[in-house]
């Protein structure tokens, strides 16, 4: 595991936030120069995002873990009246966000936290619009944390990585909204592109905090430097 | 120069060289000094009001110059071609926000450069005449907005790496790679393509980026 670099010139203060994960389950999100303790979490029981670059590959593991349980979720069980075209999107997507997982494990090694279990229970896997908003959802929040994660890797190969992946969850985003309001400003619209033409950018624990409701795993990250 | 070590090296060589092209010539971070204003924390919503070029190392002006320079090509590209009317009009609603989009990221450019910001290019789209209905023609004017779209995400992309030392200006440059890829997704898409080419889009170098671009600027 790398240690922090306490020279980086990353935004580092010493606040540490605890947000809800999930049921009731607490994951310390800390932002600190230092590694906290695990606050008595078992191991066994939660998962360690990890720090410096690993801790980043391990949160887009985490990330990259959700899409491909749901997109599995949804080719499996295909909602009524899914067209030819959906049915193709719909699966290439699956096997994209499969390949992205795959690859981050692999590249993590023994380093990766292990595999999450999910919740879809608020997921209606029959109806076309409540699995492509939920599908919108998850691909907005992709681009919006690798963007985010970005500046926090410190390793050039690892970023490189991590932009090979993003654009193509971009791709993903702007079609399942053209799927939702078809030949419409909506593939880049105004809620997810500022005055600028800038996407969105989010800090680890904000997109930990909309994820949340998915995922039962207790999942920590009491070592992400940058967790604002 | 402190390396970080990257944990792609455990991984299988194929996937490696699959997954991280030209990973030493990409990625030369030269020891240049950063300046004062580089770290300062910038505000990037105000933008319009931002100049980060002073004290930055030539590496990130030179790299956001590339970037101004395609952008340039693309913001033109569009704004010659809303100007027309050849646009099938079910189309122009997405051709409209792919355009605005390239001239907020020509304005915010040109506002993080400040006075070191390069001039505009000379374009022709016609490429010497091989393009020569690129105006009237929607399916040519398709295949060069695809192009352009994919080349920009590949392009920010190759360049990541030589913004890895200033925060800031990394994430308003991701932040704009990714705006370029729903662009290309959804031009592709228009023209009946797959939205993709695989799970990984790969990036280009400087050089491959020009050599691409070439075609369509007046020397």
């Amino acid at each position: 595991m790398q240690t922090l670099n306490p020279s980086s010139s990353l935004p580092l203060t010493s606040r540490r936030n605890v947000l809800k994960w999930s049921g009731g389950a607490v994951a310390m999100l800390a932002l600190s120069g230092g590694i906290l303790p695990n606050f008595g979490i078992s191991s066994a029981l939660a998962a360690d995002l990890g720090s410096g670059d690993i801790g980043i590959l391990n949160y887009a593991y985490a990330l990259e873990q959700l899409e491909a349980a749901f997109y599995t979720n949804v080719v499996e069980s295909p909602y009524g009246q899914m067209t030819d075209d959906e049915k193709t999107i719909l699966t290439d997507i699956r096997d994209h966000e499969v390949a992205h997982r795959d690859f981050l494990k692999g590249a993590l090694g023994d380093k990766a936290i292990p595999s999450l279990e999910v919740d879809f229970s608020k997921v209606d896997f029959t109806n076309r619009e409540n699995v492509l908003k939920t599908a919108k959802t998850f691909e907005d929040l992709g681009v919006s944390a690798y963007n985010g994660a970005g500046r926090l890797l410190k390793n050039g190969d690892h970023l490189l990585a991590a932009g090979k992946i993003v654009s193509v969850e971009a791709r993903h985003a702007a079609t399942i909204r053209d799927l939702l309001q078809p030949n419409t400003a909506a593939f880049a619209g105004q809620d997810v592109v500022d005055k600028n033409g800038l996407d969105g950018a989010k800090p680890p624990a904000a997109v930990l905090k909309a994820a949340g409701p998915f995922i039962k795993t207790k999942v920590t990250a009491h070592s992400i430097v940058g967790m604002k | 120069m402190n390396t970080s070590p990257s944990i792609l090296d455990q991984l299988d060589p194929d996937l490696v060289s699959h997954m991280v092209t030209n990973r030493r010539g990409l990625f030369s971070r030269a020891a240049t000094s950063i300046g004062a204003l580089a770290t300062a924390p910038l505000v990037l919503a105000s933008a319009s009001s931002t100049v980060f070029a002073k004290g930055l190392p030539k590496q990130i002006v030179d790299t956001l110059n590339f970037a101004l320079t395609l952008e340039y090509i693309e913001d033109a590209f569009y704004r010659t071609a809303l100007a027309k009317d050849f646009i099938p009009k079910e189309h122009r609603e997405v051709f409209h926000v792919i355009g605005q989009h390239e001239a907020e990221h020509v304005k915010f450019l040109k506002s993080a450069l400040g006075p070191v910001a390069v001039k505009p290019p000379k374009a022709d789209f016609t490429a010497g005449g091989k393009y020569a209905d690129v105006f009237s023609n929607f399916e040519t004017f398709l295949a060069l907005s695809q192009t352009f779209e994919d080349l920009g995400v590949a392009a920010y992309k190759g360049q990541a790496g030589n913004l890895i030392k200033n925060g800031d200006i990394l994430t308003a440059a991701l932040q704009i790679h990714s705006v370029e890829a729903r662009h290309a997704a959804a031009v592709r898409r228009i023209g009946g393509k797959k939205a993709w080419d695989s799970a990984f889009d790969e990036p280009k170098s400087k050089e491959e980026v020009l050599d691409a671009a070439k075609p369509f600027l007046k020397a």
